[in-house]
């Protein structure tokens, strides 16, 4: 999908942040704007027949920006995407995605274009990213992306549920807190 | 070489660095909210995990809240499910709790700051990315999502990569009807609504010295509108004054030992910066939102841009048409069918006391629907007590309870249709203020009150 600075509020509208479980908010991805449809209106991205059953998402730049809800990004992957291709990502979104084990990987401007231009002459196109080795291939068009190390380790360990790494060697944190002056007293 | 504030309050919470490369933070405080801890309790059940530190968290209710009638059950089932859902889990999990009959319920951006919770020098975070507001209190706040409101109940701590920082000086003098609110949209509109992308800002300069903290909260609430994740200001007398004898202060005989250490950890004055930026205060006008995000912002006597004028023409287009907007319109004249005076970004006491010396014996336009929202239940007492509520009543306000009200569309305060909305909150994507086709002018307090009279975008100044 095109634009920059597509936000949480879009991605899901807060009247659906009302539940107790993520459960079902695939269904609300992107409502507002899929349903501003009809004539004189493209079809959005996620409604274009061809597009479906897609596990890549194209976007641009600062994409994710706005609040934090997970309720976004939990969208975006129980629809069933697996990873995102972006020029660049809010800072949030991006760890949250991470955390539930959708990696966002950067690319340049022009390689998105490119990307995005590619995909909607031929929907058939097949993207394959390698995070490993930092690359993305689809038919003869190939170009670098971009993963924090530590992002793509966990992704590469399987290691990205963070809860269970910091609760090893909980006796450091417990110094850490004993250091604090507005823990221990001064 | 000196050290920032950001980088002296990182290291002393670092517990270590993890194997992923990240740093393991201890986190000084969890404020806890109803809408995104739900499924993070949710997975300590599944664990078997307690909360490690129940004396760190504090919890209360502010986004679902109906600000007209709170009686029990709601009447929107969903958010009584939420509601009943945070009561079970502060219960289960023993949490410190202001529910909705208790007197320190509100706004979680409001109470924190104004029970004494928040303090300098603390590490903080809550599932909101408003949370940078803690950070006008020389504090590190994070907003996070639901799996890291996990991450911290379960460990009190965070998985984080460190922050660059940007130094942004406010120098000079505030004119007449340029506040706080003013400054943060200035910024946003120079740096862009990505510029703060891996940074924390830090705000300096003599106006933000000169700042209360309720301002300086305003400034530090909209970071994450520029894209960064914390924003701060380096603690000093004010703060130190604003503290003092809250509930959660610290006690008498400790404290100002504790003030001492909190101006210890200001940034020294030859720190060094990743970056450095000066917003020069005397060329600054009221700030008016045209567009679909913060930084879509004009001056109230500019005109609206071209899609030609900008290097994103297609954004441009797109927005001035949600807008209903032609290009090269003035914004000043744009009519507003609702005044919003609400939100963790400007619903405290000090805010309500300038909108009502805008309001005082004066009458909303007939068309406006005004309304006041105040950030806390002390915050609407505190106003009360002194008449505040009397005068918005009188000029044609309605006086409502607390919460987040009309900043996005999870209660009953909703826009209708596309209904134009004059708001003291901080953001104007679109539908944020619950009707998918509403529309939002973000502004100061001061300037939703001018416009609530004048039924239309005015300059605060005259009436200033």
């Amino acid at each position: 999908m095109r634009g920059n600075d597509i936000d949480t509020d879009r991605i899901v509208p807060a009247r659906f942040l009302r539940a107790i479980t993520f459960e079902g908010m695939e269904t609300h991805l992107f409502e507002d704007d899929r349903k501003m449809g009809g004539p004189g209106h493209n079809r959005h991205p996620f409604d274009v027949p061809a597009y479906q059953g897609a596990s890549i998402l194209l976007v641009n730049s600062n994409f994710g920006c706005g609040s934090s809800r997970e309720h976004a990004p939990q969208a975006i992957r129980r629809w069933g995407i697996g990873a995102i291709i972006g020029e660049s990502f809010a800072e949030i979104f991006f760890g949250n995605s991470a955390m539930i084990g959708m990696p966002c990987v950067t690319a340049s401007g022009a390689e998105i274009k490119a990307l995005q231009d590619l995909v909607e002459r031929n929907p058939r196109t097949e993207i394959r990213i390698d995070l490993g080795e930092g690359t993305c291939d689809a038919g003869d068009f190939h170009c670098r992306i971009s993963l924090p190390p530590n992002v793509r380790d966990a992704f590469s360990t399987g290691a990205w549920d963070t809860t269970s790494l910091l609760l090893e060697r909980y006796e450091e944190v417990d110094a850490a807190a004993a250091r604090l002056p507005y823990i221990a007293g001064i | 070489m000196g050290t920032t504030l950001l980088k002296k309050v990182w290291d002393l919470h670092t517990v270590r660095q993890l194997p992923t490369g990240q740093t393991q933070l201890f986190i000084g405080l969890h404020l806890v909210h109803e809408v995104t801890s739900p499924q993070a309790f949710d997975e300590l059940r599944r664990h078997n995990w307690k909360v490690a530190r129940p004396d760190r968290t504090f919890a209360t209710v502010d986004h679902i809240v109906p600000t007209k009638v709170r009686t029990r059950p709601f009447l929107d089932v969903m958010a009584e499910d939420m509601m009943a859902s945070l009561e079970r889990n502060v219960r289960d999990f023993g949490l410190r709790f202001a529910g909705l009959d208790d007197d320190r319920q509100g706004i979680v951006h409001v109470i924190g700051p104004e029970l004494g919770l928040t303090q300098p020098g603390m590490t903080i975070a809550c599932g909101d990315s408003h949370t940078s507001t803690h950070g006008a209190f020389g504090a590190v706040a994070f907003g996070i999502g639901t799996s890291q409101v996990r991450d911290v109940l379960a460990s009190q701590c965070l998985a984080l990569e460190p922050l660059k920082v940007r130094r942004i000086r406010v120098t000079g003098h505030l004119p007449k009807g340029v506040y706080a609110k003013d400054v943060i949209l200035a910024i946003i509109q120079r740096l862009g609504v990505h510029g703060g992308n891996g940074y924390a800002y830090e705000y300096a300069g003599d106006v933000v010295d000169r700042m209360s903290m309720d301002e300086r909260m305003t400034i530090c609430n909209m970071s994450i509108e520029g894209g960064a994740r914390v924003g701060y200001v380096n603690p000093d007398r004010t703060t130190i004054d604003y503290i003092r004898g809250r509930a959660f202060a610290p006690p008498a005989d400790q404290f100002d030992r504790m003030a001492a250490w909190w101006t210890s950890m200001a940034s020294d004055a030859d720190a060094v910066y990743d970056d450095d930026v000066e917003i020069r205060a005397g060329e600054l006008t009221p700030i008016v939102t045209w567009g679909v995000n913060p930084g879509q912002s004009i001056g109230v006597h500019d005109r609206v841009p071209a899609p030609a004028d900008a290097n994103d023409p297609k954004a441009i287009a797109d927005a001035l048409s949600y807008m209903g907007l032609t290009a090269g319109q003035p914004i000043e004249g744009m009519k507003v069918d609702v005044a919003f005076i609400g939100s963790c970004t400007n619903a405290r006491l000090s805010d309500l006391r300038e909108a009502a010396r805008i309001v005082k014996g004066k009458r909303v336009a007939t068309h406006v629907k005004a309304l006041v929202v105040p950030g806390s239940v002390r915050v609407a007492r505190a106003a009360e007590s002194e008449g505040l509520d009397e005068i918005f009543r009188a000029a044609g306000f309605e006086w409502r309870g607390t919460g987040c009200s009309m900043c996005l569309g999870m209660n009953p305060d909703k826009l209708e249709g596309d209904q134009v909305c004059a708001s003291s909150s901080n953001r104007n994507f679109k539908g944020r203020q619950g009707s998918p086709t509403g529309r939002t002018l973000l502004m100061s307090p001061a300037m939703v009150a001018a416009a609530a009279l004048a039924g239309e975008v005015t300059d605060v100044t005259e009436l200033a």
